[in-house]
């Protein structure tokens, strides 16, 4: 049972900050739903006011240029894993996002609203920021880029400001013989672990970007163990993965819940890494 | 934040018009409202069942424009313009579908609680996909629930259904 509020439904981004600068609190975006609704059903969260910004026109188109793939805040995980663009540019992202939830959330679900919402267990942030994505939000009159390594701050929290919407999420194309994966390990309906890696392949790897999420408040880079492996030819990087699964590990500020305990998340890590390394390469 | 709630609490009606198994329906709903109350006490269908209530079990799954939603966490004003496809609306004429058919044929249900939506994401399956694989079919209804059958003869229903649907086709 959902208690009463009032929906708003502007038309630009400047209306959908303009509102949210307006009511403050008591307002909050609503795009798909499929977590946001989830809390207020169960009254964790309460508004007065709901924002629909789906009828912002814009933020739903899945570009490619100039060495980047631009994804619309608006664009659902089906619109995703079914996107021609990302089978081509951006693999792994795909499949991760074949993998998001179920066939019905990521029908509703949009990757802004994922990101936004910074459930712990979510996805889309930890590979996001190994492959180096920028977020581009916007607020009446002004605009800004914030790296995805920079936009989850803890659990349910984000960088972004009272009043300013996150519009788009701009990726890299990797290079190419830019390699990547995207690994999760749970036994409920979210995952415990998620890990993900991302290196160019030049003889030895260079570029290497390693994430953990799931396991903590909040997904992190995790730049130590990306030094274990940085520069390093395939069989070094491989015989230092061990190493750099048990900082990621650390780095993951596991916490013992219902998903796995502290010890066993980052140990999961460990495994991940290893595998994600694998699967990058193949 | 109490007095505040208060001061908002006078209804806001939304219009909406929609299309719900084949008939045009005009209503008005607020916007807390859920599709799955709407459609279950309001305009008396209940073959979409409230479950888990949290998008997991799929048991209250309709088709909105033919794609699966679940239908506890759908805000009903969200179907303005669009089309609903609930169980009631899928017999044609009398005539179960071949989905339905398949479900009775192959015993791809027990208790039934789960069978409405079984059978609406497998309509939604096989719209896309005429011909899955098993691995694709599984993929597809992994979010979908069924704590009697042990999917078993879940997926032979879907699998024979899919093969009469395409020799029909």
């Amino acid at each position: 049972m959902l208690r009463r509020f009032r929906l708003e439904e502007p038309q630009s981004v400047a209306e959908v900050s303009e509102l949210l600068g307006r009511f403050g609190e008591s307002a909050k975006v609503y795009a798909g739903g499929t977590e946001l609704l989830l809390a207020m059903k169960e009254g964790l969260v309460q508004y007065e006011r709901l924002v629909n910004v789906k009828n912002v026109t814009g933020l739903n188109e899945i570009t490619v240029t100039d060495g980047s793939v631009t994804i619309g805040a608006l664009c659902t995980h089906h619109q995703l894993e079914t996107s021609a663009a990302l089978t081509e540019k951006l693999p792994a992202l795909k499949k991760l996002e074949q993998n998001v939830a179920n066939v019905r959330v990521r029908q509703v679900g949009t990757i802004g609203g994922n990101l936004c919402f910074a459930e712990p267990h979510a996805d889309p942030g930890t590979l996001l920021i190994a492959l180096g994505a920028k977020l581009i939000t916007e607020k009446s009159s002004s605009k800004r880029e914030i790296a995805a390594e920079d936009f989850f701050v803890d659990a349910y929290e984000t960088a972004l400001e009272a009043d300013e919407v996150l519009t788009k999420i701009q990726v890299p194309v990797p290079a190419a013989n830019g390699r990547s994966a995207y690994l999760k390990f749970g036994y409920l309906e979210r995952p415990s672990v998620g890990v993900a890696i991302a290196f160019n392949l030049y003889g030895g790897v260079t570029g290497v970007k390693v994430a953990v999420g799931c396991a903590g408040p909040a997904p992190r880079r995790v730049a130590e163990a990306e030094a274990l492996l940085e520069g390093k030819s395939k069989d070094e990087a491989e015989r230092n993965l061990a190493q750099a699964g048990a900082v990621a590990g650390r780095a993951a500020q596991a916490i013992s819940d219902l998903h796995g305990s502290q010890e066993y998340k980052e140990h999961i890590v460990g495994v991940l890494l290893k595998r994600a390394f694998q699967r990058a390469l193949s | 934040m109490a007095r505040a709630m208060t001061r908002h609490s006078e209804a806001q009606s939304i219009p909406v018009s929609f299309t719900l198994n084949g008939r045009l329906h005009e209503i008005e709903v607020e916007p807390h409202e859920l599709l799955l109350d709407v459609v279950r006490d309001q305009l008396g269908l209940t073959g979409a069942k409230r479950s888990c209530d949290v998008e997991v079990c799929g048991a209250c799954t309709l088709l909105v424009d033919g794609r699966p939603v679940s239908a506890c966490t759908t805000l009903a004003f969200e179907v303005r313009g669009r089309s609903v496809l609930t169980i009631e609306g899928l017999a044609e004429d009398g005539k179960l579908h071949p989905l339905q058919q398949a479900f009775i044929e192959h015993g791809g249900f027990q208790c039934g609680f789960c069978t409405p939506g079984m059978i609406l994401a497998a309509k939604a399956l096989l719209d896309e996909n005429p011909n899955p694989s098993e691995a694709e079919l599984k993929h597809f209804m992994h979010g979908n629930i069924c704590r009697c059958t042990g999917y078993k003869k879940i997926i032979e229903s879907i699998m024979a259904a899919a093969k009469k649907m395409r020799v029909k086709a």
